[in-house]
């Protein structure tokens, strides 16, 4: 009897949240994915038709958004590699005792709603805000000069909101890093860029995948910020889902688009699982 | 890498660390300002009246509201969901735990915009009715993960010996747990909680989503862009980070000192 209750444990305790994830997010994407080949009018109800016209039709109407998204997320997170190595470096081999509080630091932007910090930067980027309205009465920039509406304002914008997410996962793998290993290599003569090159560089590699892979994903599938920061011009394949959900109710078109952006990060998410295993961004994830 | 890369790094840090909090100093100072027309955008003086009239937006104060409602009854539902998975994954071998740690994965890593929408797509179908219900469901779902994963890293360093020894003077297996484990995991447990609570209070995509016609802080914010923020969501915002980040010292100094008492 007690050994039948010690083999059942596991499972009575991971049945209820177990089941809350399959019933909440593997079935609706099974929903979604059956809804994306329906066809129908929010008044009239939807009906299955097995077509993939939804599909082609969506994605020959949106395939600039679609692939303006990707773009905008892989110049986001290769600007972030720039941005938060140096930072990273910095903090796991020269933060001492002050470690925690550096990524304490990092992370305060989580304190506030990521809807309010995108609103303050479109307030502070304004044409005549705090930041350029100074510089144009000096003459420095034209007086016409904008920010606000460009593609770069929409990268500035998620770079800022994702910079915590390539910070952490490189640092994780900076600091498993031991010393010795790189204390050797001086030793063997290596000069300090070869042995950045040569030594530290390939055991952070792990770092900067987790990190491309926890800012390619949201930056690309992002609406607030080409929302609050961009303009026509800069639409992404976010706002044109959630528009579709949420304003016009065509939800057999817009489930075919969202379920193509999930093939197209699912298949980056789970080449990087097999390569690379998936601890590593579940450990940051859970900081 | 010689001193003064050293040096140069220390500053582009510091200076990359001003770049981070310079929009929240700007909702925290702004939440002080005192504008004359609709616009919160230019500084025209100081003052403390949005802080005495800081619940004076009714529908402000109701988004809040909910919003509190919500996150906290996912940090309770995802806290003891994200625990019994925790405890299980970290305690035992069992056959399906791979493919658990598969699905946490995906819903970690998964785009919010893609879980949100075809969530929408599940309650359209069933033809449930959003609100604050449909809201809970779905922070429950994405933050039970992180829960688990908190309370797995603490219950994987248990000394298994601590149990063998309440089994040698006789304590049953339920004794054992809710007086020697239970205490042990509580502060990871307390954390994923904490990191619950912040996850829901903040989501704003998912929420966009599941919410219908029901609106939390996050929600009327967005919705209140177009005609201009008044200054009371200023005031909501530096509350919730000051809260936030009075927590999360206070809790960290409390475990630092523990360890200094258990050293």
């Amino acid at each position: 009897m007690d050994r039948v209750k010690r083999t059942l444990a596991p499972y009575l305790l991971v049945l209820p949240g177990g089941l809350w994830l399959l019933v909440f997010f593997a079935v609706p994407m099974v929903t979604m994915l059956s809804l994306s080949l329906q066809e129908g009018d929010i008044v009239n109800g939807f009906v299955f038709t097995g077509h993939w016209h939804n599909y082609t039709e969506s994605l020959a109407d949106y395939q600039t958004q679609l692939i303006r998204s990707l773009v905008y997320g892989a110049v986001t997170s290769i600007v972030l590699i720039v941005l938060a190595f140096p930072v990273a470096y910095w903090i796991a081999f020269y933060g001492g005792k002050k470690k925690a509080t550096y990524l304490f630091l990092i992370m305060l932007p989580f304190f506030v709603s990521f809807v309010l910090r995108t609103i303050s930067w479109r307030m502070l980027l304004t044409d005549d805000g705090v930041l350029l309205h100074p510089l144009k009465s000096a003459g420095i920039l034209p007086d016409d000069f904008q920010v606000l509406g460009s593609a770069s304002a929409v990268i500035f914008g998620l770079v800022y909101s994702f910079l915590p997410f390539m910070v952490l996962p490189i640092y994780v793998a900076l600091e498993r890093i031991d010393p010795r290993v790189v204390e050797a290599a001086r030793d063997l003569y290596a000069s300090p860029m070869t042995s950045f090159r040569k030594v530290i560089f390939p055991l952070a590699l792990p770092g900067v995948f987790a990190g491309v892979l926890m800012t390619f994903v949201p930056a690309s599938s992002d609406y607030v910020n080409s929302e609050l920061l961009g303009s026509s011009e800069t639409t992404m394949i976010g706002q044109v889902i959630q528009a579709k959900f949420l304003s016009n109710s065509d939800y057999p078109s817009a489930s075919a688009l969202s379920f193509t952006l999930m093939a197209v990060l699912l298949i980056g998410v789970f080449s990087y699982a097999r390569a690379l295993g998936t601890e590593d961004v579940m450990k940051v994830a859970a900081r | 890498m010689n001193g003064r890369g050293v040096r140069l790094m220390h500053v582009y840090t510091w200076v990359l660390i001003g770049w981070l909090i310079l929009p929240i100093t700007v909702m925290i100072l702004f939440g002080f300002n005192n504008p004359s027309g609709r616009y919160n955008q230019t500084w025209q003086g100081f003052t403390f009246k949005w802080y005495k009239d800081v619940f004076a937006l009714e529908a402000l104060t109701d988004a809040l509201v909910t919003s509190l409602v919500v996150a906290v009854l996912t940090a309770l539902i995802a806290g003891a969901l994200g625990t019994g998975i925790g405890y299980a994954l970290g305690r035992w071998q069992f056959k399906g735990a791979g493919a658990l740690n598969l699905l946490m994965f995906a819903a970690i890593s998964s785009p919010e915009l893609v879980m949100g929408s075809s969530l929408l797509s599940l309650f359209v179908s069933m033809g449930a009715s959003l609100g604050a219900v449909t809201i809970t469901i779905a922070h429950v779902m994405f933050s039970v993960s992180f829960v688990a994963i908190v309370v797995r890293a603490r219950v994987v360093t248990l000394d298994r010996s601590l149990e063998e020894a309440a089994a040698d003077l006789g304590a049953t297996g339920w004794t054992t747990f809710w007086k020697v484990i239970f205490p042990i995991i509580l502060p990871a447990i307390m954390s994923g909680v904490m990191l619950a609570f912040a996850l829901s209070i903040d989501d704003f995509v998912i929420t966009n989503f599941t919410a219908g016609t029901t609106e939390t802080f996050p929600l009327w914010i967005w919705g209140a862009t177009r005609v201009g923020l008044p200054p009371q969501v200023n005031v909501m915002g530096t509350m919730i980070f000051a809260a936030g980040v009075l927590f999360a010292v206070v809790s960290n100094i409390r475990s630092r000192s523990k360890k200094k008492v258990a050293a």
